[in-house]
């Protein structure tokens, strides 16, 4: 069975049709990338996802079970993390507060029991940052552990925003064009850790990129979009030589 | 320059970071507890009234300075949690009890207007907490036979098994042990998941809900505690005050507490103690300064709110982060130096944001 499946789904903003009866499924385990001009639907189908969207046609389903009409942090509670384009995270604290807060999900205890910081507080207190001492020795932020995020520069802001929705602990981990901002060697480090994630810790990623090296390195199978309208589902060599593809870059 | 070697994760967790810091604090509670067999009954007063600042400040700082909702309103509460506990306690519920129910009533006032509060953001959310301490205000001043309208409320004499919590040494024991209480409940529930949940909500909604924080549950949590503490400080502030009257709870006092939090620095429990240090001395400020200006100014009503004013917008515009980022400055300009640099605390400011999904 699929991990996620999205079945002719589709949204219109006003006028503007920006995802028209797109269907596709993602199997456990694979990189699944999305590319596409500017414009095309990639970011707008993450968002359908999150559920900061609501669907106007279609359903979409996270191991079999509908998730089509559940708010956006039931979708995180049941093991999808994502990043944005622009990072979007917790400016005014540190990175080692930021990848804490994203162990939201995994908490067992009442803000009464918090409130009084009885001893199981404590050890689940432990327990995250032990899991979140994982996270930064595997992407190499210990440098930046306790700095904060509006004195990060670009690219260590995307590595941790990438850390901390691996903190989550996800099955399903949607990144929304992880590279962009990222010079070519820290490209590098990433799809290594893109393959790790994968591989090691058995997450199932979509990816929106624009970097063809990058997506022929590590994914699987890549959907071209186009205006809201798929146009293929591919190999990335595949993709790239189709010609419906190649005339949405170029034109006709 | 003090380096803390850490050795485990629990150092940063806990409240104290290091011994230095559990001797200041204990030096202070001991100081706070030896004062008043030392001061004038003037001064231990002022104190009190200090305490009670700091525990309404502590609830106004949950709300605006970690979770980011603006409650210009605050007044409402302090004077629900008033006259709660002053009509519980003439009815015949003990002194304590009462206290707690008047929190109690008080949080689930907020509880209400927090929902009524879920969608609203920044200007609308002020304007609509504005509205609600005007209805309070009202309200108070219309229901005669429960509140006395504007003839006042006489506040009865604080006794419970013998005790008289009224006199200044006993009411302010009260305080002291309350405004402890307040604050260990207020740091532990910013070192847990609720706080950080709290913080992602004023940072960022978006990433909070990606992160699975349950807006509608952290901004009515939110203000649920947040009216609760405030309520717990007008409870006791009604016995400071003796008689209440509507006009002890108006839009000033609601300014006065937005003052407290934005002057001793948003985001910051020491800022609670700041700032409420900093409202009590300015009016006594004012007063000294009055004699020395020219008599058509100082004797004109609204000289007053007009500093406050001033004092509020000059900390807005030039530091935001309040007395306690002046006072960070300040201490990391002499533990470095010669070395400090003003560069030090200038953020850069990031441009690329997210297109805003909302």
């Amino acid at each position: 069975m699929s991990v996620f499946e999205a079945k002719e789904i589709g949204v219109s903003f006003g006028g503007v049709r920006a995802i028209h009866d797109v269907s596709f499924a993602v199997e456990k385990g694979e990189i699944f990338s999305i590319m596409g001009p500017n414009g095309a639907g990639k970011t707008t189908v993450f968002n359908l996802i999150s559920r900061f969207y609501d669907l106007d046609q279609g359903d979409l389903f996270l191991n079999g079970e509908r998730i089509s009409n559940i708010p956006p942090h039931e979708v995180a509670a049941r093991g999808v993390a994502r990043t944005f384009q622009n990072t979007e995270l917790f400016e005014n604290e540190t990175v080692l507060q930021n990848l804490l807060t994203a162990h939201h999900t995994h908490r067992r205890t009442s803000f009464l029991s918090e409130m009084f910081f009885f001893p199981k507080v404590r050890r689940q207190e432990l327990k995250f940052r032990e899991t979140v001492e994982d996270i930064i020795d595997l992407l190499h932020l210990q440098s930046y552990r306790e700095q904060r995020i509006d004195a990060l520069p670009f690219g260590a802001r995307k590595i941790v925003e990438l850390g901390r929705a691996l903190c989550l602990e996800p099955q399903l981990l949607l990144l929304d064009e992880p590279s962009s901002g990222l010079n070519p060697e820290e490209t590098e480090d990433l799809s290594f850790w893109i393959e790790d994630i994968n591989e090691e810790l058995g997450v199932t990623i979509i990816m929106v990129e624009h970097d063809m090296n990058l997506l022929g390195q590590v994914s699987g199978r890549v959907m071209a979009l186009s205006d809201g309208e798929l146009l293929t589902i591919g190999t990335p060599d595949e993709v790239r030589e189709h010609p419906d593809v190649i005339s949405a870059y170029l034109g006709e | 320059m003090r380096f803390v070697l850490k050795t485990n994760y629990a150092q940063d967790i806990n409240l104290f970071l290091h011994n230095g810091q559990r001797f200041w604090y204990g030096l202070l509670i001991a100081a706070l507890i030896l004062a008043p067999f030392f001061l004038e009954n003037f001064y231990i007063g002022e104190l009190t009234y200090l305490f009670i600042w700091v525990i309404a400040g502590a609830g106004l700082m949950l709300l605006i300075g970690y979770t980011g909702l603006v409650s210009m309103g605050h007044a409402a509460f302090m004077a629900i949690g008033a006259y709660a506990h002053a009509v519980l306690f003439k009815l015949g519920v003990p002194f304590l009890p009462s206290l707690l129910m008047a929190a109690l009533i008080s949080g689930f006032l907020g509880a209400i207007i927090g929902v009524a509060a879920l969608r609203m953001t920044g200007i609308y959310l002020a304007v609509a907490t504005i509205s609600f301490a005007f209805i309070i205000e009202k309200v108070i001043s219309a229901w005669r036979p429960v509140t006395g309208g504007h003839r006042g409320f006489i506040v009865p004499e604080p006794v419970m098994f013998g005790v008289d919590f009224g006199s200044d040494l006993v009411f302010y024991f009260l305080c002291l042990v309350i405004v402890v209480v307040v604050m260990l409940l207020v740091m532990n529930l910013l070192r847990s998941p609720t706080g950080r949940a709290m913080v992602a909500v004023r940072d960022s909604e978006i990433s909070a809900q990606a992160m699975g924080v349950n807006l509608v549950q952290t901004k009515t949590l939110a203000f649920t505690l947040s009216a609760a503490f405030t309520g717990l400080a007008g409870a006791l502030y009604s016995h400071k005050i003796g008689m209440l009257f509507p006009e002890n709870f108006t839009i000033f006092l609601s300014i006065k507490l937005l003052m407290l939090v934005v002057v001793g620095g948003l985001g910051s429990v020491h800022g609670i103690v700041f700032g409420a240090m900093f409202i009590s001395i300015l009016p006594q400020v004012i007063a000294i300064v009055r004699d020395f200006l020219p008599s058509w100014l100082a004797y004109r009503r609204g000289l007053e709110p007009l500093v406050f004013g001033a004092i509020l917008l000059f900390f807005l515009m030039y530091e935001p982060l309040g007395l306690y980022g002046r006072w960070v400055k300040i201490r990391a300009y002499f533990t470095q130096f010669p070395l400090y640099r003003k560069s030090t605390f200038k953020r850069q400011k990031s441009y690329l944001r997210t297109e805003r999904v909302h």
